[in-house]
């Protein structure tokens, strides 16, 4: 089991390394930063001025050793627009973008579960085609359109919800909606199909001939073993939701890491993209390091292949 | 077992329809009732002090929070006192001005010289990387004469010095300034302005509060509204949806196609207002991108009258914005509207394409960053007569990168002249050899330079008289029409929009 783990730590590293020197070398490739930061009126001598000014008239490998010598201390530099340390910026970001990618995840889980559960106990009854209508429909809504369906509904016509900000908790019901959506499908069809297999096998049928509560039987026994996979998957799916937001977030205006990035990524901040994504990857990598190790202790025929 | 879970289910159901029911949406936050205007901007502003800012946004709260030495009107673009009462120049490199007393800033400190002399020799100094030079880079230094008295020295001889005190050069307290810099400014602006900076959250929202002590005699006025709050907002329709559910009261550049639909909403007064801001297609006639047929004059004048200006104007930019006759904004000192025209006439382009030797049309390529609509209108007229422009569309930066290298045979774009009311914000901009000048010609670069710096007034028309009637008769550049914002408001607002594209919210009031 250690060297399992000790292997797929190797692996996220450099998976976290590659994601570094690919984004920055996308990033510098994209447009010239000195001109972005010279402003839409400058003349071609004040963007020299801030060519050297700001030390982009250096090797592109110059550069970057300087910059991950300084990510791997913790310091990502200073955003060339917000003039704050990146880290102070994605530390008070990122609890909004957290917040909004656990309440995405929970109602993913809140409405894929039960639906899962309903659509196995009764197979290709109306409910079952029901479950899996909502599962197609929620991998083909673009997360945009739907993001402004909610605002329109429950914001304007309704008026139960505010349309942007994240003030209230208020403020995150329609955008962990619009997120969490778009993991229902994933979530549905593991919880259905692992319910499928549980509910067929005998120590199901030994509850039941117990004379255990149908409830007691599916949530108790049956959903704690069909729901491993799941799990492993929530973990994975969290991350996309996480690097994910960022349409959801400057749709709903929410102040949260995606948007910082959407913000940085219009104005080319160079510091703030690149931290961003090391840190969105990183995450990533985590989670999925951890979903792997989860795998591996739930399941132990993983830590031999 | 099914009756158990049906059961459960409808419980699970009725919870999430209490749970709704209980979701109240937030009160809308009545900008009238609580005397607090609510405002969106595209952009985030991302840090307060003016000249580390090169955003529109910048310079919309930099006219909150600060005071210029002069202030231009924005209707008749006359020049009256701001913290300067009186100035004269003593030669064409000193220009002196008496100061204004009784002014204090929003922290208590009283205004004085040593305002003006730190703020200006600070900015520009290069060590300090104040990030649009042009701004500032013609003063030299600033000496002060008395407490109440200073004077500037220009590097060369610069007629729009009035323009740019009277614009981006705001004045900061200097021992304030001194002590906390460019990022203690970016933190917590101080300035001498009709609003103060309550709270900023960089790259969020700044809410503004009025300045009670805001001093007496400016031409600002005194302001009405008790607060403006500003929040980021990038998305159009996210905007639009804040506006309609109350918690906004303005939003500008509302995109075209939603105008009529927000129009028809009680409670809400759209309203257009033209801009100086200049559309332009520019032709590489130098050749930099390659030896292509644009170097032709021909060429260049059949494209002009290919594109019926007239038609593109009102459909995409409203009643508001006009036909330009020249690459600069008729209001902008030197912008001379006489030189030659070229009216939307399909017969007489086909006959110049002949008579160059393109009766077939060639390839191109039509560089922009604007909608895409608009490049596709202007790709459609040059088909017309046999020019098949493909079209690179990219973000600005992008799109600048590849003009400053020269690889762009045509490209699509508009200019602002950062608001200054004088055509060497944009002539001297593309006319005078730097990385932008697609004209090649330096005898049209030396005019431009006569007019950037002579200060003798009739030179400087005269100067811009030939410049542009070269620019025109060459058809160097096509300046397409001036641009207008719409604008959507609370009907409780007196709102007014002005041509160089700042809304001054410290003029609004409820009705």
């Amino acid at each position: 089991m250690l060297a399992y783990c000790a292997k797929r730590t190797i692996v996220a590293l450099l998976v976290a390394l590659t994601v570094s020197i690919i984004s920055f070398a996308l990033l510098h490739l994209s447009g010239d930063l000195a001109q972005s930061l010279a402003g839409p009126s400058a003349t071609a001598t004040d963007v020299a001025q801030v060519r050297k000014a700001y030390g982009l008239d250096r090797p592109i490998v110059v550069q970057y050793a300087d910059w991950i010598a300084r990510a791997m201390r913790g310091d990502f530099g200073e955003s060339f627009f917000l003039k704050v340390p990146v880290g102070e910026l994605i530390a008070d970001r990122l609890p909004v973008t957290l917040t909004l990618g656990i309440c995405a995840l929970a109602f993913a889980l809140a409405l894929s579960l039960p639906l899962g559960v309903a659509a196995a106990v009764r197979p290709n009854s109306w409910l079952d085609r029901l479950a899996l209508g909502l599962s197609v429909l929620g991998q083909a809504l673009p997360s945009f359109w739907f993001a402004l369906i909610l605002i329109i509904v429950f914001g304007l016509k309704l008026r139960w919800l505010p349309v942007s900000g994240s003030g209230t908790w208020q403020h995150f019901v329609l955008p962990a909606i619009a997120l969490g959506y778009y993991a229902t499908p994933a979530f549905m069809r593991l919880t259905r199909a692992g319910m499928l297999e549980v509910l067929a096998s005998d120590y199901i049928r030994t509850a039941r001939a117990k004379g255990l509560r149908t409830m007691s039987v599916l949530f108790k026994h049956a959903l704690r073993n069909a729901i491993i996979p799941v799990v492993a998957v929530a973990a994975v799916q969290f991350g996309f939701m996480l690097g994910g937001s960022i349409v959801i977030e400057s749709v709903f205006s929410l102040y949260g890491v995606g948007y910082l990035g959407w913000e940085a990524i219009s104005r080319a901040d160079f510091p703030v993209v690149q931290a961003i994504v090391l840190v969105l990857a990183c995450i990533y990598v985590l989670l999925t390091l951890l979903a792997d190790m989860l795998n591996a202790v739930l399941d132990p025929r993983i830590r031999v292949r | 077992m099914v009756t158990d879970f049906a059961k459960t289910g409808a419980m699970t159901g009725a919870v999430i329809i209490a749970l709704g029911a209980a979701l109240t949406a937030m009160p809308a936050i009545a900008g009238k009732k609580n005397d607090t205007l609510n405002i969106a901007w595209d952009q985030p502003l991302d840090i307060a002090d003016a000249y580390f800012n090169t955003s529109r946004e910048g310079i919309l709260a930099a006219r909150m929070i600060w005071d210029q030495l002069i202030e231009r009107d924005p209707d008749t673009f006359e020049y009256k006192a701001g913290l300067a009462t009186a100035w004269r120049w003593i030669d064409d490199l000193t220009l002196e001005l008496d100061l204004r007393q009784g002014v204090t800033f929003h922290n208590g400190q009283p205004f004085e010289a040593d305002d003006v002399v730190y703020t200006f020799n600070f900015v520009v100094d290069p060590a300090n990387k104040v990030l649009n030079m042009t701004n500032v880079g013609w003063m030299k230094s600033t000496e002060k004469i008395d407490p109440y008295k200073v004077r500037i020295h220009l590097k060369e001889p610069f007629p729009a010095a009035l323009e740019y005190l009277a614009g981006p050069t705001p004045i900061y307290p200097h021992k304030y300034y001194a002590q906390v810099g460019p990022q203690g400014m970016a933190r917590k602006p101080i300035g001498t302005g009709p609003y103060a900076v309550e709270s900023l959250e960089p790259g969020k929202s700044v809410v503004f509060v009025k300045n009670a002590n805001y001093w007496e005699g400016s031409a600002r006025g005194k302001p009405r509204i008790g607060r403006v709050v500003e929040r980021f907002i990038p998305e159009k329709t996210t905007q639009i949806a804040t506006l309609l559910s109350g918690d906004l009261d303005l939003m500008w550049y509302v995109p075209p196609d939603q105008v009529e639909s927000l129009k028809a909403v009680p409670g809400l007064t759209v309203s257009a207002g033209e801009t100086m801001r200049v559309g332009y297609i520019y032709f590489d006639a130098a050749g930099r991108s390659s030896d292509s047929p644009l170097k032709d004059v021909r060429v260049r004048r059949a494209i002009a009258h290919a594109i019926d200006r007239q038609q593109f104007t009102r459909t995409f930019f409203g009643s508001e914005a006009r036909v330009l006759a020249a690459p600069c904004f008729p209001t902008q000192f030197g912008c001379y509207q006489e030189g030659a025209r070229y009216d939307f006439n399909l017969t007489k382009a086909k006959a110049l394409m002949g008579e160059a030797g393109y009766p077939n049309g060639f390839e191109t390529e039509l560089f922009a960053f604007r909608p895409r609509q608009w490049d596709d209108a202007l790709a459609g007229y040059m088909r017309a007569i046999g020019v098949r422009a493909r079209i690179s569309m990219l973000q600005y930066p992008a799109f600048r990168d590849k003009n400053h290298a020269g690889v762009t045979p045509i490209s699509f774009g508009d200019w602002g002249s950062y608001s200054i009311n004088d055509a060497s914000a944009i002539l001297g901009n593309f006319f005078r050899g730097s990385a932008d000048d697609f004209s090649g010609d330096k005898e049209l670069a030396e005019w431009v330079k006569e007019g950037d710096t002579s200060t003798d007034k009739e030179k400087r028309l005269a100067a811009y008289r030939k410049a542009i009637s070269r620019v025109m008769e060459q058809m160097y550049m096509l300046p397409t029409n001036s641009y207008s914002i719409f604008y959507a408001y609370t009907s409780d607002l007196n709102f007014k929009s002005f041509k160089d594209e700042i809304p001054r919210y410290y003029l609004y009031s409820w009705k």
